[in-house]
């Protein structure tokens, strides 16, 4: 069942390739939160036997960047905050662990952090606020062995809203920094 | 040094500029309250007037109407109408209500100029009070009209007028961010720069030639300078990290920004064409949103150096900052007033973001708005009105207060969210 929804999930993105920043997949935002079984909607129905239904777009292997596969944890992307906060939270840790060891292993490979905000106050000084997570998540990657030159950390501060709501809701999910591969 | 992006040339075809003017861009005024006492004035329609494309006493009434500070008298029903001080049957105007008028002519020029001239008079003592001939090309009489608007405003307030000025403004719509400059009434919008990402943070040159700002176009905040009269612009601050908040020098050869190339947001100065970089603050918190005092011997600017957001100012040669604000544990977005003596700011209440101005003596906080979602507040160069950023139903507009409170208007684009404003600077060469 787990591996049937994750092949489906990794057909969904590879239709959706022509799209490389995934941060601006619409809706790309709540599954990191939640266990990855809900990722795909609609829920796909237990077909025994069947077995991953790959027909394939060409014959290439599915996953052959661990970055893109949906079952690596390196494929989540989002570091999400509480309210005026910039500490990464437990939850997160895996994730930005997963990233800082990669970054150990492929010291060529290079990312920006993109911190933002939820919309309330001033715009500049949620540039700040935004930069701040963004520098947090990569402090973390630093103690882990990540170098220096392989991050660069970026605000979108309020003005990049993955969420466009104006309750608690989306504003939880627009207080998050987006890891972002060069070149993606 | 530049920090260089390496994968950002693709996204430049996401921008493009433009200097036409956007016709559907034009922004609606409401004025809302008025001062306690209005002066009242007639404007008489200017002999010949109906023969110019562009009516000029409308814009002169508009203009005054929209201050608050003036009621406008009916000049109809007269004939003939008086254009000279002669003409002028003081009696009339008296019995109407009307204690000052405006009087005047125009005529075409063998130039293709025209000529057009006003008089103010005083109708209790039934002197002329000023008076002003302008020669103007067709294209230059809206701006006719806001100029004798400024010398009938401060003929009679003792205040500098405003109306001949202009400001600036970012409009969203859907995903496309103009940055627009407009007459201060809202007409004659212009856009600046129109791109796909985001566009915050204008500020103008002293001179009123060229706009600072931040564009998210390359996926970071990268701070531009751009001349309103060539359109040219140049990068001002691209560092590794981001680059946001400028402000100019009283003197418009530097910028204060925002940089985070040394870790934490803070505070440098940079000659406006990006070159000579200094650090202002150092510390390991956020230090943002700097502002020259008008002296330009102080920066005043908000920081969390003190465990909440609260508004500071550190002469321009470094030092210790001193703390300004105490009450409350949110006070953001400084901006002086063009006198140098006090600043406005937003400060937050249980939850609502308001505009305060606060004097440098005094040091009491004094709220002048009551709408909870209120943001980017900046002077005009007459210390008069402030004009600010609010929301009315979900739909960003522009918002202004009188500095003592009694008159509000409001900016609404005919679509879109109005959000960023900034008031520019009265021009030298007028």
């Amino acid at each position: 069942m787990k591996r049937l929804i994750f092949s489906m999930a990794a057909l969904a993105i590879l239709a959706a390739c022509a799209s490389k920043d995934v941060k601006e997949q619409p809706g790309a935002g709540v599954e990191e939160r939640k266990p990855s079984v809900d990722v795909v909607k609609p829920p796909v129905k237990p077909k025994p036997d069947t077995g991953p239904v790959v027909k394939p777009v060409d014959r290439k292997p599915i996953v052959a960047n661990p970055l893109k596969d949906p079952s690596n944890i390196l494929s989540k992307r989002s570091v999400f905050f509480d309210y005026d906060s910039a500490i990464v939270k437990d939850e997160f840790k895996p994730l930005v662990t997963a990233h800082a060891r990669y970054l150990v292993q492929n010291r060529s490979a290079k990312i920006t952090i993109q911190g933002n905000t939820d919309e309330r106050g001033s715009r500049e000084y949620n540039i700040a606020l935004g930069q701040r997570r963004a520098d947090s998540v990569k402090q973390m990657m630093l103690l882990l062995g990540t170098q220096e030159a392989q991050i660069e950390t970026v605000s979108f501060g309020e003005e990049k809203p993955r969420a466009s709501g104006h309750d608690e809701a989306a504003y939880s999910e627009n207080r998050r920094g987006d890891i972002v591969y060069a070149g993606e | 040094m530049r920090y260089q992006e390496p994968f950002n040339c693709f996204l430049l075809s996401l921008l493009w500029l433009l200097l036409a003017p956007a016709a559907f861009a034009q922004l609606k005024i409401e004025i809302i309250g008025g001062g306690a006492n209005q002066v009242p004035i007639a404007i008489a329609p200017f002999k010949a007037e109906e023969t110019l494309p562009q009516q000029v006493t409308g814009i002169v009434a508009a203009d005054l109407h929209r201050s608050g500070l003036f009621r406008i008298v009916d000049s109809g029903g007269l004939t003939p109408i008086p254009a000279e001080p002669a003409e002028v049957e003081y009696p009339v105007w008296s019995a109407r209500g009307a204690e000052a008028l405006v009087i005047g002519t125009v005529s075409p020029m063998a130039n293709g100029y025209w000529d057009v001239r006003f008089r103010l008079m005083d109708v209790v003592k039934q002197t002329q009070l000023t008076g002003f001939a302008y020669q103007v090309t067709t294209q230059q009489l809206r701006n006719t009209a806001h100029r004798i608007a400024d010398a009938v405003y401060e003929k009679l307030t003792g205040d500098i007028g405003v109306f001949s000025t202009r400001i600036t403004y970012v409009v969203k719509n859907g995903t496309r961010f103009e940055l627009q400059v407009a007459d201060a009434d809202g007409y004659g919008a212009q856009t600046i720069l129109a791109s796909n990402e985001p566009i915050i943070s204008p500020a103008w040159s002293p001179d009123g030639t060229r706009l600072a700002y931040v564009s998210f176009e390359r996926k970071k905040p990268i701070v531009y300078v751009q001349s309103l009269l060539t359109s040219q612009r140049t990068v001002a601050a691209n560092f590794k990290g981001s680059n946001s908040a400028p402000a100019w020098s009283s003197d418009g050869k530097r910028l204060a920004v925002v940089l985070t190339k040394d870790g934490n947001s803070q505070i440098y100065l940079i000659n406006a064409d990006g070159s000579g970089v200094t650090r202002l603050t150092n510390t390991s918190t956020i230090d943002t949103e700097p502002n020259f005092s008008p002296d330009g011997q102080w920066v005043i600017f908000t920081s969390d150096r003190g465990g909440s957001p609260q508004i500071y100012r550190v002469p321009v040669t470094g030092g210790t900052p001193e703390r300004l604000t105490f009450e409350g544990s949110y006070n953001v977005s400084p901006r002086y007033a063009p006198d140098g003596k006090s600043f406005v700011f937003i400060q937050r209440n249980a939850g609502r973001f308001n505009v305060a101005v606060q004097d440098f003596v005094s040091r009491q906080p004094q709220l002048l708005t009551e709408n909870g979602v209120d943001e980017s507040p900046s002077f005009a160069p007459n210390g008069r009105i402030i004009l600010y950023a609010t929301e009315i139903r979900a739909r960003g507009i522009l918002a202004a207060v009188s500095s003592d409170g009694r008159v509000r208007q409001r900016l609404s684009a005919t679509a879109g969210d109005v959000r960023e404003p900034a008031w520019g600077p009265i021009l030298k060469s007028q």
